[in-house]
């Protein structure tokens, strides 16, 4: 990408992120708002698996295992102690150092598979923290959950909006700047060709094992303020939905483009909802992981670089056309 | 004297349960082009790639520059000073020329500087096209790429799988011009299935049939001999 190219999507980001924090400001239905704060954390959620899926190719299944790490691990130290913003930080920080104990360990021990292997035995883990959380009632209370209180100041919805989308804004740019580093460039030649960045000289289990301490922390993060906008806990956030709802909004968002997923979330969860309501009207409408399953269905077999890998490479197509155009020109004037 | 920068002895691989190389044994000496000759299938990929260690050797030696590096994973091999140009090139598709070159750049120092700016001077495609995807370039392009990419590693030897393969006539004129050039950088193992071009830039051979050295000597005893290249090699 160019210099130009970069400070113009830069630019773009930037008009958009100052549109919608100044949305609460101007718009105040509580239904939408929240909504969009669902979005953002999704979003987060989403950017972390885009890590680990569009730039270093690892297929997972057991994400939403660090999004009920960090979910759990606020909301258990939020209900044994006050719910300050002392121990939220606290249980920001060991949500997010468990999830990358967790990642690491997982990471040395599976990442040496081949990739659907590694696909199922995530799967297994996740599996065995929906259990662990199931079974270990003292700590988590079960399938029941419970509900917890937040420190005052994410008690105000509008706060609440402002803190997940300036978090989404601070880890989008420093994901970026991640996947645009010289490390981030090898975990794209990772997904390319596992073999040839070997013989380059890298041990890619060392790259890998980083991609996925970096993503697993940042899906804590997602369920730390997951926990934040629900104010409840329970089983449900190591669900196998959870993950699939991430891959979903990166198909469909665009994989390996950081900004796709966040798009992706916002379709899935605004689908979510205006599906849901639409139950009334047809009873289909109260399937709508059908229809879900057909949107994947579709744009996987139409859109396979989903919304904004498919803008790209239009967008790429037209300009070599272009470039191609000036080049004849000139050689037609030249002779 | 001669040094002998890199030595096979006994080589034994396994691909799955195929047995492809028997007792393979060779010298490569330092400062040399080494050409490994042979028809399709005789072991000549195999035998570049157990070297790297993707395909290793289960019984047998590899020793780089006095270093055992038979059980080395293929990462170890490369920093030892080893870079590969696999027959399909390798180009990362999806990143920039110049993100294919930085990646294969260990260290940035001085002497990593001096060695981008020569191998720039000598493929000067890749300054034209260095924001470009890998992906979008042509097959000289590419394997020109793959070439410069494996010397910026630091490579004190360049193992090069068949870099004339689907390429135009005059495209390979130019990929050959540019491996002699590196014959005055670096030592280089060559496996090249045109005998033309492999006898102008080799300095010794090994003819590999069917998983087995059969035949070395100089390039230029070779081309003389019509009978070794009628039998091995199928030149009349």
């Amino acid at each position: 990408m160019t210099n130009l190219q970069m400070n113009k999507s830069t630019m773009a980001y930037t008009l958009c992120a100052i549109a919608l924090l100044a949305l609460p400001f101007g718009y105040d239905n509580r239904t939408i708002l929240f909504l969009i704060t669902q979005v953002f954390i999704f979003g987060i959620f989403a950017m972390s698996y885009d890590l680990l899926l569009g730039f270093t190719g690892i297929v997972s299944f057991g994400h939403a295992m660090f999004f009920g790490i960090g979910a759990y691990s606020v909301s258990i130290i939020l209900d044994r102690n006050e719910p300050t913003m002392f121990y939220l930080v606290i249980g920001a920080i060991v949500a997010m150092a468990i999830a990358g104990l967790v990642s690491f360990i997982a990471g040395i021990l599976t990442l040496r598979l081949k990739s659907h292997f590694y696909a199922m035995l995530t799967l297994a883990l996740a599996g065995l923290f929906l259990v662990a959380a199931e079974k270990w009632r003292s700590l988590t209370k079960g399938n029941d959950g419970f509900v917890l209180q937040i420190p005052e100041l994410f008690r105000d919805r509008t706060n609440l909006y402002l803190t997940c989308l300036i978090s989404l804004i601070v880890l989008f740019f420093l994901v970026r700047r991640f996947t645009q580093s010289p490390l981030g460039r090898i975990l794209m030649a990772i997904r390319e060709n596992e073999q040839r960045v070997e013989s380059i000289g890298f041990d890619i289990m060392h790259y890998k094992v980083i991609a996925s301490v970096v993503s697993g922390v940042v899906a804590s993060f997602a369920g730390v303020l997951y926990i934040l906008s629900l104010r409840f806990v329970d089983t449900s956030v190591f669900a196998t939905e959870v993950t699939l709802d991430a891959l979903l909004m990166t198909i469909i968002g665009g994989v390996g483009t950081l900004i796709g997923p966040i798009i992706g979330a916002g379709i899935i969860e605004f689908a979510h909802h205006w599906l849901s309501e639409l139950s009334d009207v047809h009873w289909i409408f109260e399937r709508w992981i059908i229809l879900f399953g057909i949107i994947y269905i579709l744009a996987v077999i139409f859109f396979p670089r989903g919304i904004v890998g498919s803008l790209m490479h239009m967008w790429g197509k037209k300009r070599y056309k272009k470039h191609n155009q000036t080049k004849n020109e000139q050689k037609k004037v030249a002779s | 004297m001669m040094t002998t920068l890199l030595k096979l002895e006994g080589i034994e691989t396994y691909i799955d349960q195929f047995h492809i190389l028997h007792d393979v044994g060779f010298e490569v000496p330092k400062g040399e082009v080494t050409v490994l000759l042979g028809r399709n299938g005789a072991g000549k990929t195999t035998t570049l790639r157990t070297i790297m260690g993707l395909n290793p050797a289960t019984q047998g030696s590899v020793t780089f520059n006095g270093k055992d590096i038979t059980k080395l994973p293929p990462y170890k091999v490369a920093k030892e000073g080893i870079g590969y140009v696999p027959e399909d090139q390798g180009i990362f598709g999806d990143l920039t020329v110049g993100e294919n070159m930085r990646v294969a750049m260990q260290k940035e120092d001085d002497s990593t500087h001096e060695r981008m700016e020569w191998v720039l001077n000598l493929f000067p495609d890749l300054k034209t096209f260095w924001n470009k995807p890998g992906g979008q370039l042509s097959g000289g392009q590419k394997q020109m790429l793959a070439i410069a990419r494996a010397y910026m590693n630091e490579s004190e030897l360049l193992l090069i799988d068949e870099p004339s393969k689907g390429l135009a006539p005059i495209v390979v004129e130019k990929v050959m011009e540019s491996i002699q050039e590196m014959k005055e950088k670096t030592t280089i193992v060559l496996v090249e299935q045109n005998f033309l071009m492999a006898s102008r830039i080799g300095d010794r051979f090994y003819i590999l049939d069917d998983g087995q050295t059969v035949h070395q000597g100089q390039m230029n005893e070779l081309e003389k001999d019509e009978s070794l290249k009628k039998k091995y090699l199928g030149i009349a």
